[in-house]
């Protein structure tokens, strides 16, 4: 029994592994459990227009970094002769598009394609960059304001006085700050403030948090809908606090950035910037497109750093994938042998040559293969049978049959071309030496046991080939094998669990019934 | 549901499947090293004649082609003879020949066969055309077992054996494998020869099957089995219980044959024996291997025939 026991373990560990990487891949890597599972991915153009001036030209744009729940699949630029290069800067990195010179109206693009799934192994910025950016909050706070009236002064720190009593640190400070800014009825030093022709709410709000000592970025984002059109990104702020960066509206207040939104830009520096060139314009949109989901995982490896995925067959040259989708179904076809052999008890002709006629009639379509099948196996008994005759030894007899099969395998294909069934021309996936061997064993077995047993093992063997194909013909089980080849592991432990199986077959209850009786 | 209902009888009967047989006798109680021992007729010859058990007697073995060249001579000396290859298994591959006339041998079936025929048979042994795995093989030529009297009343064109299943030395159950003409004189049940369950303890039929049903005749020279009675039992029985001593395995079938003048003898061992010996017997073997689990090891084969007789006939 022990020994029994330790069998169950070593199957329940093998099950339990192959389903846990399943689980994980599907779960933290998006590889979908069917094969036609779509998702959306979203393509952000940013199109900069301008007019040459027959001068150098050199244009910027801040570019997105990766972020947490929108995943950057693929960017690319279309620079239309211009000289393209990434700079890397504090913020981020910036598109630098650059010519000598340059006249008439040209356009740029630059496309970011994003789908909406959790990157995982994002690690939001970490304050140090901050500090870099804004120089350690080190400023001469009064210079904020050096340039208003004296009244404006005395209402904005009115203002501040009011916001600082109502809360207790950098978030609530922004809060109160941004609500008050927004009230229905503002008090007398905010109408004073937004009545300035020099500011508007967002340089007052982010003048007054910079007096403060409060750290402060800008974000430009964009609404991930299908075919829009804008001509600027949504102005966002972010505010530092004890736990990282905030995200506020400078209407709404904190807020919590929006799925769909995809963030473009973090920082103070400009979003484009054009030298050299007259009337730039930069305008974004945005296409929806639905992608299957399988032809999104090869791409998925070069984005992502997982050792999962860096391993998996999606790595391997397209032939040898190929190859494998091949090989992979196998364990099916095995796995139907396996029950049904022991947990049925059919009996078949060599164990597992049906798996092997099985995968020809993959390549043959099964109604061809089952006909090739047919004519190929009675012709070669027929000529078998002959051969018999001529008292030749085994090996010899064997070889004799293979080119028989071969034979009748080219006349059968040269017939049928010139009769314009090309169907019968796949008869060459057909494995002609293990056929050899089925026809001198179905022939042994004729004269040793009668052909009542050659039916019961050829219709066992074709039953089992033909069950085994339409296990591996099927669809979601191929995907499944290719995707998750772990799943080998629950295949491999359903088998060890099957191997130790000491109940009865199915046949021999049948077979036994005369013992159930009395 | 009826399957389950069929299932549940089969338990209380004890009936084993294949899948049991596989694991828990032949996996659990033979080793894989003995196979040898009795898959090759040669092999089991030698060891039995060491353990003084009486086998046929080998007249001759033919192993390279070139000795085919004088199989005229190698055959000159006998009148019947029997060719079967070393490794051959369930009977595959056995030419019977009981007399020759003139320059004709004729088989057990009836049927003739000229030296080429012999010749063209033995050059497909050697091929491995019988043989397990198709592996190069040896063909011997051996005495003809002269048949005793007793049988035959139940037999037809060819030699009715006794097959013991031995458990751990222990004689655990029998059947005798009468051929009929259907069998072709072969004494394998599947191809119709009748199989008689036999009583561990006295050798009376107790039961006969043809084709897995009950039959109380032999289908052709329609003798009742309920009388037949095998003679020198307690014999046969310690032939099975030596089998295990010399062979060391745990689960085997015993094929004997009984000689006119030799009386009993070995004719095959094998290490996977067929559970159609159940339904011969209409009883399983499952109750009777747990009752030899609970026993001692290491009792003499004599001691071991006793308990058998005595206390597994009952189970």
């Amino acid at each position: 029994m022990s020994s029994k026991f330790q069998v169950m373990i070593i199957a329940f560990m093998f099950a339990v592994a192959g389903f846990f990487i399943v689980w994980y891949k599907v779960e933290f890597l998006n590889i979908p459990l069917t094969p036609h599972a779509k998702k959306d991915y979203f393509t952000i153009s940013a199109e900069v227009s301008f007019v040459g001036e027959n001068a150098p030209a050199e244009i910027t744009m801040a570019l997105p970094a990766q972020q947490e729940d929108l995943k950057i699949i693929s960017q690319e630029s279309e620079s239309g002769g211009f000289g393209f290069t990434i700079s890397k800067t504090e913020e981020g990195e910036r598109a630098v598009w650059s010519k000598r010179s340059i006249e008439g109206e040209h356009k740029i693009y630059y496309k970011i394609t994003v789908s909406p799934e959790k990157v995982y192994g994002y690690i939001p910025e970490a304050k140090a960059d901050f500090v870099q950016h804004v120089g350690n909050g080190a400023f001469d706070t009064d210079a904020f304001f050096a340039l208003w009236g004296e009244v404006e002064r005395a209402a904005a720190l009115n203002l501040i006085e009011t916001v600082r009593a109502h809360s207790s640190g950098p978030l609530t400070f922004a809060a109160q700050l941004i609500d008050q800014l927004n009230h229905e009825a503002p008090s007398d030093s905010v109408k004073m403030l937004l009545n300035m022709k020099r500011e508007d709410k967002v340089s007052l709000i982010t003048k007054i948090l910079m007096h403060e000592n409060i750290m402060i970025r800008k974000v430009r984002g964009i609404y991930l809908k299908d075919r829009q059109k804008v001509r600027a990104l949504k102005e966002m702020l972010e505010v530092y606090t004890e736990d990282g960066w905030k995200l506020f509206d400078y209407e709404k207040g904190h807020i919590y950035k929006p799925n769909n939104m995809f963030i473009w830009q973090r920082g103070n520096d400009a979003l484009f910037t054009a030298k050299g060139v007259s009337n730039p314009k930069l305008r974004f949109s945005v296409i929806q497109t639905q992608v299957p989901v399988i032809s999104t995982i090869q791409q998925n490896i070069y984005g992502s750093n997982s050792e999962f995925l860096n391993f998996s067959l999606f790595t391997l040259p397209a032939s040898q994938q190929n190859a494998f989708k091949q090989i992979l179904l196998i364990p099916m076809g095995v796995l139907i042998v396996v029950i049904l052999r022991i947990l049925i008890g059919i009996r078949t002709m060599g164990t597992f040559m049906p798996v092997l006629f099985s995968l020809a009639f993959i390549q043959t379509t099964l109604l061809n293969g089952l006909v090739m099948f047919f004519v190929i196996v009675f012709s070669g008994l027929f000529i078998r049978f002959y051969l018999s005759r001529l008292r030749l030894l085994l090996v010899a007899r064997i070889s004799a049959v293979i080119i028989v099969v071969i034979a009748i395998m080219s006349l059968m294909s040269i017939i049928s071309y010139k009769l314009g069934l090309t169907q019968a021309l796949s008869v060459t996936f057909f494995p002609m030496i293990i056929l050899s061997w089925t026809i001198e064993r179905m022939s042994i077995l004729w004269e040793e046991e009668g052909g009542r047993e050659v039916f019961i093992q050829g219709s066992g063997s074709l039953l089992v080939a033909v069950l085994a194909y339409f296990a591996m013909m099927n669809e979601y089980a191929a995907y499944l094998f290719f995707s998750f080849p772990e799943l080998l592991l629950v295949i491999l432990a359903v088998i060890i669990v099957i191997g130790r199986y000491t109940g009865y077959r199915l046949s021999e209850i049948f077979r036994f019934a005369p013992l159930g009786h009395s | 549901m009826i399957f389950f209902e069929r299932i549940k009888k089969l338990r209380a009967k004890g009936v084993i499947g294949m899948n049991f047989r596989n694991i828990e006798l032949i996996g659990r109680c033979n080793e894989r090293s003995k196979y040898p021992l009795v898959d090759n007729k040669l092999i089991t010859k030698k060891i039995a004649k060491e353990a003084s058990i009486a086998v046929t007697e080998l007249y001759g073995k033919i192993e390279w082609q070139s000795q085919l060249e004088n199989l005229h001579e190698i055959l000159a000396p006998y009148q019947s003879f029997v060719i079967k290859p070393v490794h051959g298994s369930g009977g595959k591959g056995i030419v019977v020949v009981t007399h020759r006339e003139d320059d004709l041998f004729i088989r057990a079936n009836g049927t003739s066969m000229t030296l080429t025929g012999i010749h063209t048979h033995i050059t497909n042994i050697l091929s491995g055309l019988y043989s397990l795995g198709g592996r190069y093989d040896i063909a011997i030529i051996e005495k003809m077992v002269e048949f005793d009297p007793v049988f035959q009343d139940y037999s037809y064109e060819g030699v009715p054996d006794v097959r013991l299943i031995v458990y751990k030395g222990y004689p655990m159950m029998a059947m005798m494998r009468c051929p009929t003409h259907e069998s072709n004189g072969k004494a394998n049940l599947h191809q119709g020869a009748v199989g008689v369950g036999i009583d561990i303890a006295t050798g009376n039929a107790t039961n006969a099957v043809q084709h897995n049903l009950p039959v109380t005749v032999h289908p052709n020279t329609k003798h009742d089995f309920s009388k037949l009675k095998i003679p020198q039992w307690e014999e046969i029985l310690k032939i099975g219980a030596k089998c295990y001593d010399m062979t060391g395995l745990g689960y085997l079938g015993v094929d004997i044959v009984f000689d006119r003048n030799v009386g009993p003898l070995l004719l095959e061992l094998n290490a996977r024996p067929g559970l159609a010996i159940q339904i011969a017997n209409n009883k399983g073997e499952y109750f009777r291997v747990k009752r030899i689990d609970q026993e001692a090891q290491g009792r003499s084969a004599e001691e071991r025939v006793a308990f058998s007789m005595q206390v597994l006939s009952r189970i």
